[in-house]
């Protein structure tokens, strides 16, 4: 859509006069929202900024210390220390935002309430849904949540990444490093292959006639000229990948035994990585607004399309084309922060704009990136414009590029938590 | 309002520069007279020599400039800006260089060259003619380095005369922060804040232009219209004050 004055200014008085009826004389406006991860901190944050007190803003989040799971990849390589990925509450709750430590537990869209997992319930004008991601039940045989230990995801972020680290580290002389990459739509398209990356580089370095199994059910898969560069310039010969001609999608896992069964071939794993399919987190089923396995919504402002009062960002969502990314899920916080100002308080409404860039690690000082801009269409978010890096940079570019990333984490999480 | 058509005024002349560019393969004629242009060159000469056995001054020297990539000359100490142009494909070519004397903030926000900029069009034209004459293949410009890059800029009266709408701007900026930190920090992704205002809009129309390079501030300016940028600044205006 091409911005002109007209279409904006058209847009801000239609939102100012829907939002005047759902003003309740003498309260508030309440937003609640449940996840406090890179799109439900991020909206909580610049609704309870930009609405200067006019709303009253509750974040629902049930850990009181938050562990990206962007960098956890870089934690594996030894780039980054844990301590350095853990984010708090305070600065949210200093700027307004009353962050409550529970679990939501249920959605009553009548009466517009949130069960708390702790008892009691909190009343909502607008809710916020970015809950992330859970897994899809049954999506890799032989798997399950109750295996995670033996066979850790570290999809989300904190001590399954720890788990999988201690796992990394105590593999035998020579042993084999197996992952199990997920089907699309998955958060983070690049997060495999450069967590595969992050693995080589500690076991070049400790462990170096180990080996990487990836299977995977994937044709193709996020900068994957770039990462097959980087693995046969920097990981020669270590790392393996099973594509679904043979086999890579008929996969099953046995976590008892530490074997995992390719297209009737039996692989012998001293680490197991399981990555299955993702579905929206769990609490958007609970609340019925999902269809398939994600929640749709309108790339306007980030609507549920199955209910006005509801809003779903981040990986939660399906939205049209936008990766989903902690990058993506702040993009649209910011679109549906705005969205519901304009429509509790009146405030002016303005054109979504999206954008996303994922920076990936290869080695030491051997960055990538891609990234793209998006806008909101009637039918969805659609891609504008977008860019790679190519393979065959000088290493001074992709220093720069690394550099850069370091850059965007203090950026991103500064702009999520204050 | 004032400080607003101020800049709008420097993004005219930057506009006015692509436009001219996007005929330089047209003109046939060298652009610039090299004679002039060593008499331009005095007031760059404090800071920068040139010509056989030049030396760094406070500047460094300019021998073999034509070509360089930004930030590339061992033993100066460049700002961290300039090396991180250079890295990022920075080089000197004539419109680069023509876009640097204009206005050096705006293609380095934090250069070391505290230079207003050769405002006038034929004063670059000319010291860069003196200036090719010390690198190799000496050839008046620009058809020895044909301009390959797409120009569409056209800045009418009536664009320029849009007032930005600083609460738009304010939603427009949520999305520079998030790699850009309000707190100014300059680790691996430059500061925004504090940066004259003028040098932001000029900035960005450098960066829509893709004359100023890397890829992500290219695809973000890129669908910046003239009203988004004119409503960042005046946002950015307002923050200032
Ligand atoms: C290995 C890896 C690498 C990655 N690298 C990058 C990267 O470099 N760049 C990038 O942009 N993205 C990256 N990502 C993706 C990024 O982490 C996610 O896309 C992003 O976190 C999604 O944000 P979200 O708000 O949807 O969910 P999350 O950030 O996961 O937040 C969800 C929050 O909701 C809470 N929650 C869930 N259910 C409930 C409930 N019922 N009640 C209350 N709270 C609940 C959870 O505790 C959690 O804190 C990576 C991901 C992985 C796994």
């Amino acid at each position: 859509m091409k911005l002109n004055r007209r279409s904006f200014i058209a847009a801000g008085a239609a939102t100012a006069t829907l939002g005047a009826p759902s003003l309740r004389a003498n309260t508030k406006p309440r937003v609640v929202v449940i996840g406090g991860g890179a799109g439900g901190a991020t909206v909580a944050r610049y609704v309870a900024k930009d609405s200067k007190g006019e709303i009253d803003v509750t974040l629902i989040e049930p850990t009181r210390q938050y562990y990206t799971c962007f960098f956890s990849n870089l934690y594996l390589g030894g780039f980054r220390e844990m301590d350095s990925l853990g984010h708090s509450y305070g600065n949210l709750a200093a700027g307004g935002v009353n962050v409550v430590h529970d679990w939501a537990i249920g959605i009553d869209r009548d009466a517009k309430t949130v069960a708390l997992a702790g008892g009691g319930s909190v009343p909502y004008d607008r809710l916020v849904l970015s809950p992330g991601i859970d897994f899809v039940d049954g999506a890799v045989p032989g798997w399950s949540t109750m295996a995670q230990n033996a066979m850790p995801h570290a999809y989300k972020g904190g001590s399954q990444t720890e788990l999988l680290r201690a796992q990394i580290n105590a593999m035998p002389e020579g042993g084999t490093f197996v992952m199990v990459a997920p089907p699309n739509p998955y958060r983070c398209p690049p997060g495999p292959y450069e967590r595969v990356s992050m693995v080589a580089h500690t076991l070049k370095a400790n462990n170096p006639k180990a080996k990487i199994i990836i299977v995977d059910p994937k044709e193709k898969f996020s900068k994957q000229a770039l990462f097959e560069e980087g693995w046969g310039k920097h990981y020669s010969g270590m790392v393996e990948r099973i594509g679904p001609d043979f086999g890579g999608a008929n996969v099953e896992v046995n976590p008892d035994e530490m074997t995992v069964n390719v297209d009737g071939e039996v692989i012998k794993a001293d680490v197991c990585n399981v990555i299955p399919a993702m579905k929206a987190g769990k609490i958007c089923e609970m609340a019925g607004v999902t269809e398939g396995n994600w929640a749709p919504v309108s790339g306007h402002t980030m609507q549920s399309k199955i209910d006005e009062n509801i809003h779903v960002l981040g990986d939660a969502c399906s939205q049209g084309d936008m990766p989903k990314s902690g990058f993506s899920a702040n993009s649209q916080a910011k679109v549906a922060a705005m969205a519901v100002r304009g429509a509790l308080t009146g405030s002016k409404v303005f054109p979504a704009k999206f954008s996303n860039t994922c920076w990936s690690l290869i080695d030491t000082d051997d960055g990538v990136k891609v990234g793209a801009t998006y806008e909101a269409t009637d039918e969805k978010i659609a891609k504008v414009d977008g860019f790679i890096s190519q393979t065959g940079e000088d290493a001074d570019l992709r220093k720069t590029t690394y550099e850069e990333s370091v850059g965007w984490y203090a950026g991103i999480t500064a702009d999520m938590f204050g | 309002m004032m400080r607003i058509a101020t800049y709008l005024k420097a993004a005219a002349v930057i506009a006015a520069a692509f436009v001219h560019q996007a005929h330089a393969e047209e003109i046939a004629a060298p652009l610039g007279d090299a004679a002039n242009g060593e008499k331009v060159f005095r007031k760059c000469a404090s800071c920068h020599a040139v010509g056989s056995g030049a030396k760094n001054k406070v500047g460094p020297q300019l021998n073999g400039i034509f070509g360089r990539t930004a930030g590339t000359i061992e033993d100066f100490r460049y700002s961290d800006g300039l090396v991180r142009e250079g890295k990022n494909g920075l080089v000197w070519d004539y419109e680069h260089l023509d876009a640097y004397l204009d206005n050096p903030k705006a293609l380095v926000s934090d250069t070391r060259m505290n230079f207003r900029g050769l405002k006038e069009e034929q004063d670059r034209h000319d010291v860069l003619a003196y200036l090719r004459q010390f690198s190799d293949s000496p050839l008046d410009i620009p058809e020895a380095q044909p301009t390959a890059l797409p120009k569409e800029v056209e800045l009418s009266a009536e664009v320029l005369a849009i007032v930005g709408d600083p609460a738009y701007g304010e939603y427009l900026s949520s999305e520079c922060s998030t790699c850009h930190q309000r707190n100014g920090s300059d680790q691996g992704i430059p500061s925004i804040t504090g940066w004259p205002t003028e040098d932001f809009v000029v900035a960005m129309h450098a960066y829509k232009e893709k004359i100023r390079p890397h890829p992500v501030m290219q695809m973000m300016a890129g669908r910046l219209s003239d009203e988004e940028i004119a409503a960042l600044a005046a946002y950015f205006a307002v923050l200032g004050d």
